[in-house]
């Protein structure tokens, strides 16, 4: 075997990215207890372990960069590097999202919800799942699973109409809810950009794998004028 | 002086009859670390490699201003040569085993320097094969004649003959520009290896082999070096727009 230092150097890469992702999901998954339960600690470390991922974020971005100009990557190797740098940017893209959650548990910390919260955190475990799926593909290389993960993207996008059309009708029936709604909005709209996040994670993997990049979710896109069926 | 860098030279001027080919070259060459000097034909590196341990004493017409200093000793007015060249020792372009066997090549050094054991000798020869990765490929060989090995096994049997009387410092002058790709990174790999037990100091004309294996990067240009850094930083970012443009190829 050859280029033992270069394997070394991917492996601990590796080791980084599964570090990374790890923080990651537990960001999401803290700031989404924190929002139900209303629990300030919580969304507080959310909000605090930011940094950590955006300095890890950072590091991984120097190592591939260096691996780049040192190392001549070419194929798999190259790609491995390449992947990396676009995944990256997603998972900080997924905690600067549990962040913008935690942000707003934080606000709403002392007032009550006009209701319980249902629908929200069964949305937020849809999306959750597929951060915990994109980073499982990711470090097992493996394709059929991150189909999945672009599959479930369908889901969480008629989740996110489904409430912002229900929230919406709270607001036009009781018109003093319209902050708090708006708030859940936000989180619903923070939900579902994480869904594509880890639907790019899936992608890239893909790309790792096969050395080919597809848009592999079935609509990447909402026709912005419809929620449910109604148009708003 | 630290004991951080093994070799620092100060103010270095080489002259071959009225050329000057080294001008007031200042560098700390640090401990156990991989420094390598890459720049174009003619730039001085090799020579600068040289005259880490004298080997230009010998080229007539060479005059030498500026200290050169080892272990806090300076080489040219405070170290026996003998000496010298045993504690920094050099692997060249073509490797160049002696005519011999491969156990004789090893073993010349240490008996030179009066080891006449055999049970030391063998020591020395197997360690000095492991550590340069070649004892696997030879074991079972080791009284055959050197020339018959390829030339990749050739270049690692003359980095043990380097290792066999135990220097602080090897140098290395385009170890592998003579060496299939394969035997090239194998080579690459035991630099890596060997940087923990010695100091290592490479000339080469290949500047992806220096981005590859060094931890500090000099860029020597017409005699003078233009740039001395860490290997990371100066690959990917240059403070020099001339070492910027050697390495980006937009030379000249």
């Amino acid at each position: 075997m050859v280029r033992n230092s270069f394997d070394k150097q991917l492996e601990h890469l590796q080791d980084l990215m599964i570090n990374m992702s790890g923080l990651v999901e537990e960001s999401i998954e803290n700031s989404i207890i924190a929002l139900k339960n209303q629990d300030l600690e919580l969304a507080k470390q959310v909000f605090e372990n930011d940094n950590v991922i955006d300095d890890l974020e950072n590091r991984i971005e120097k190592i591939c960069l260096n691996l780049i100009a040192r190392q001549q990557p070419l194929a798999k190797d190259l790609r491995t590097i390449s992947t990396s740098l676009k995944i990256i940017t997603d998972l900080e893209r997924i905690a600067d999202q549990a962040a913008d959650i935690s942000e707003i548990t934080i606000r709403m910390a002392g007032m009550k919800y006009f209701s319980e919260l249902i629908d929200i955190p069964v949305m937020a475990d849809l999306a959750k799942n597929m951060v915990k799926r994109a980073i499982e593909c990711y470090i097992k290389q493996d394709i059929n699973l991150a189909k999945t993960v672009c599959d479930s993207d369908d889901e969480v996008d008629d989740m996110f109409s489904k409430i912002v059309m229900e929230l919406i009708n709270v607001i036009k029936n009781s018109p003093e809810t319209t902050e708090q709604a708006t708030d859940f909005m936000f989180v619903v709209k923070y939900l579902e950009r994480i869904g594509d996040h880890a639907t790019n994670i899936a992608e890239w993997v893909v790309y790792n794998v096969t050395g080919s990049h597809e848009h592999l979710a079935r609509t990447n896109e909402h026709n912005p004028f419809e929620f449910g069926g109604q148009n708003v | 002086m630290t004991n951080d860098y093994t070799i620092i030279t100060r103010n270095l001027d080489l002259f071959y009859g009225d050329f000057q080919a080294l001008k007031s070259v200042s560098i700390e060459i640090p401990n156990r670390q991989v420094t390598a000097f890459i720049g174009p034909s003619g730039c001085g590196k090799s020579t600068f490699l040289k005259t880490l341990n004298r080997m230009n004493d010998l080229v007539s017409n060479v005059k030498i201003t500026g200290d050169v200093f080892f272990d806090g000793l300076n080489v040219y007015k405070e170290y026996d040569i003998v000496e010298l060249r045993k504690n920094i020792g050099m692997v060249f372009q073509k490797p160049n085993p002696f005519p011999m066997s491969i156990y004789d090549n090893i073993a010349y050094g240490p008996r030179i320097h009066g080891i006449k054991s055999k049970a030391k000798l063998d020591d020395i020869v197997e360690k000095s094969l492991r550590n340069s990765a070649l004892w696997e490929e030879v074991k079972d060989r080791l009284k055959q004649n050197a020339l018959g090995l390829s030339g990749g096994q050739q270049q690692r049997l003359c980095i043990a003959r380097v290792l066999a009387v135990e220097p602080e410092v090897v140098l290395m002058d385009e170890p592998t520009s003579a060496l299939d790709p394969i035997s090239t990174l194998k080579i690459e790999d035991l630099i890596e290896e060997l940087k923990k037990d010695y100091t290592i100091a490479i000339v080469t004309h290949n500047m992806q082999q220096a981005a590859r294996i060094s931890d500090m990067t000099a860029f020597f240009l017409h005699g003078e070096i233009i740039e001395f850094g860490n290997t990371n930083q100066l690959f990917s970012n240059p403070k020099d727009k001339k070492t910027e443009d050697y390495i980006t190829g937009r030379f000249g």
